[in-house]
């Protein structure tokens, strides 16, 4: 297997590469090359042929979102980078902006390139406080460096960068709600359509993108398409991806890997196997809103065709392992809890439809349900899945679902036995 | 509106700060996306926005207090109660829970003798349950004001809290 590091080749221990590092080992070449030698919808065509998929959780295609951006469109436009990360076991921008923030700031000058909006900003969660330090700095030695600012590199090209530091929520994340939070206005989602390519911020034409797919592009640019669908383990896939392992593994790291990763090599392997010598029960592939996968999972191969096929997704690639002595009843309630408060209150299905599936799982865990409960939850989950405004009440029902399908059994054994059987 | 203090509306902002943000305000087409800047200045000066904040807020930007209401109200890290001098924001989200995050959590509101969302009778710290921090791969982890501190264990949050306690007596 390649371990090709694009994103992560700078990352030491405890370290922040910066301008100098960063241009040590190539760094900013890709920019030159594409203003040189690449018109904007040549590079949009590349990245299209890349077959780039968003690295924010819903995996739509970067090259076929970007063409839905109308470029040619004369007055502002926005490119705005989604750095909110706060899906639950998710921290892999956060592992890449402390140790290379140039990777985000290079890519997100070529994607303005590519889709010429003047104008960016980066949204960065409030928890990143030395994120967002970092990219401050960088943002600062691009301008000098030429790289931001008006005819960068002498093409004619403008671009200036804001960074927005956030306050909390979840539904920052959902990018309608995070153009309303960076206008300054209440952070609900927005109907769609209007998608934010037609009238996104301050009502003008806008593309989010996640901070990993953003990083990408610069390796697109210099190692071409073909060479980046090349790096996926997948025949489908293209790239690298970086994992953040979470939960009951002998190691919690984030790793750049090859898209299309075996779970059972990413467990063994990186993970150095489940803790203290259990065995591996179920995991969240890609964070806390996608179905689990269970141990007749282990040899799927981590990617979006791959884990849609067993009814699961890709999402972030944070991968959260639960050992053998999980009550996934619990597992599922801490992950419904979290979705019922971070519900932004907006609609029906998500504010009252999350807090009574929140119910239904207490009383099941706590010993108290009855094969009603358990009737009332599959209920839920009808009543719930396609009916919310937007996709945060979807994703929560994500590990119902999961809990639904695969472990069944153990929720009729709450009811049978009065109690949590793993208590 | 939150809870009242009948406190005076000084020490929010300095007059430069206040200077400052009209400039800025003036300079941007849409002054309205300054609103948490603005919440999180006053918030760094005073611990926490008080009602006064709130106004002030509305009067640099041109808005009415409620529209920034309805703006502060909405995120968790913007205090529109008093808290204690050392916000403790503890993740209690799926990571943190498979690694013992409830015991810890138990424990400090058990050390510091207060309920989730209370403030310690010192005044040094008010705990507050928060979503994943980001720091899943170090977890349990917690953060105090913007501090992340991950792989916690009793010991070394008895630690912390002592060394903050001590901070504090200096």
């Amino acid at each position: 297997m390649n371990r090709e590091q694009l994103l992560f080749k700078n990352r030491r221990p405890g370290e922040t590469v910066f301008l100098a590092g960063y241009r040590a080992t190539g760094g900013y070449q890709s920019l030159q090359q594409a203003l040189r030698d690449l018109t904007p919808e040549a590079l949009r065509q590349r990245v299209k042929d890349s077959n780039l998929r968003g690295r924010g959780g819903a995996g739509f295609p970067t090259g076929v979102k970007w063409n839905f951006f109308p470029a040619d469109q004369p007055g502002p436009k926005y490119l705005v980078c989604n750095c909110d990360e706060m899906e639950p076991g998710t921290y892999k921008d956060g592992e890449l902006l402390l140790a290379d923030p140039h990777q985000l700031v290079e890519g997100m000058i070529l994607s303005a390139f590519a889709l010429q909006t003047d104008i960016g900003y980066i949204f960065i969660r409030y928890a990143y406080a030395q994120q967002a330090e970092n990219l401050r700095r960088a943002i600062v030695e691009a301008t000098e460096a030429g790289f931001l600012g008006q005819n960068i590199l002498g093409s004619g090209f403008n671009f200036e960068l804001h960074l927005h530091s956030s306050a909390g929520r979840y539904i920052l994340g959902e990018e309608t709600a995070l153009l309303n939070g960076l206008e300054g206005k209440r952070p609900n989602p927005r109907l769609k359509p209007p998608f934010p390519a037609v009238k996104g911020l301050f009502g003008r034409p806008t593309t989010v993108n996640n901070v990993e797919t953003l990083a990408n592009i610069q390796h697109i640019v210099s190692g071409g398409a073909e060479w980046f669908r090349a790096l996926a383990l997948t025949e489908e896939g293209s790239g690298t991806k970086l994992y953040g392992l979470s939960g009951h593994l002998n190691r919690t790291e984030c790793f750049e890997l090859p898209v299309g990763m075996p779970l059972r090599q990413l467990i063994e392997e990186f993970g150095a196997g489940v803790w203290r010598g259990r065995k591996f029960k179920a995991c969240l592939p890609g964070g806390a809103s996608t179905p689990y996968l269970t141990a007749e999972h282990l040899d799927v191969a981590l990617d979006f065709d791959s884990l849609e096929a067993v009814g699961s997704r890709f999402g972030t690639a944070g991968v959260t392992v639960f050992d053998d002595r999980t009550c996934m009843v619990a597992a599922t309630l801490n992950l419904i809890r979290f979705f019922a408060r971070e519900s932004c209150g907006w609609c029906t299905p998500c504010r009252d439809g999350l807090t009574m599936v929140r119910w239904l799982l207490e009383t099941i865990e706590t010993g108290q349900g009855t094969p009603e409960h358990l009737e009332m939850l599959k209920d839920q989950l009808q009543q719930i899945s396609g009916n919310s405004f937007c996709a945060l009440a979807e994703g929560a029902m994500g590990p119902v679902a999961g809990l639904l399908t695969h472990f069944e059994q153990e929720i009729i054994d709450h009811l049978e036995k009065g109690r949590c059987p793993f208590q | 509106m939150a809870q009242e203090e009948n406190e005076p509306p000084v020490g929010l902002l300095a007059e430069e700060e206040i200077a400052a943000f009209i400039q800025h305000a003036g300079e941007l087409e849409h002054p309205r996306e300054m609103i948490i800047d603005l919440l999180r200045a006053i918030q760094n000066n005073r611990g926490w926005v008080p009602d006064a904040g709130v106004e002030l807020t509305a009067a640099i930007l041109g808005l009415t207090a409620l529209e920034v209401e309805e703006v502060a109200t909405f995120y968790d890290k913007i205090y529109r109660r008093p808290v204690g001098r050392y916000p403790i924001h503890i993740c209690d989200s799926i990571c943190c829970w498979s690694r013992g995050g409830e015991e810890i959590a138990n424990h400090l509101l058990q050390k510091l003798g207060i309920e989730m969302g209370q403030t310690s009778s010192d005044g040094l710290f008010t705990l507050l349950p928060s979503c994943c921090l980001g720091g899943c791969g170090r977890a349990p982890g917690l953060m105090i004001g913007r501090q992340f501190h991950g792989q916690l264990t009793i010991e070394r949050v008895d630690e912390l809290i002592e060394q903050l306690r001590q901070e504090d007596c200096a």
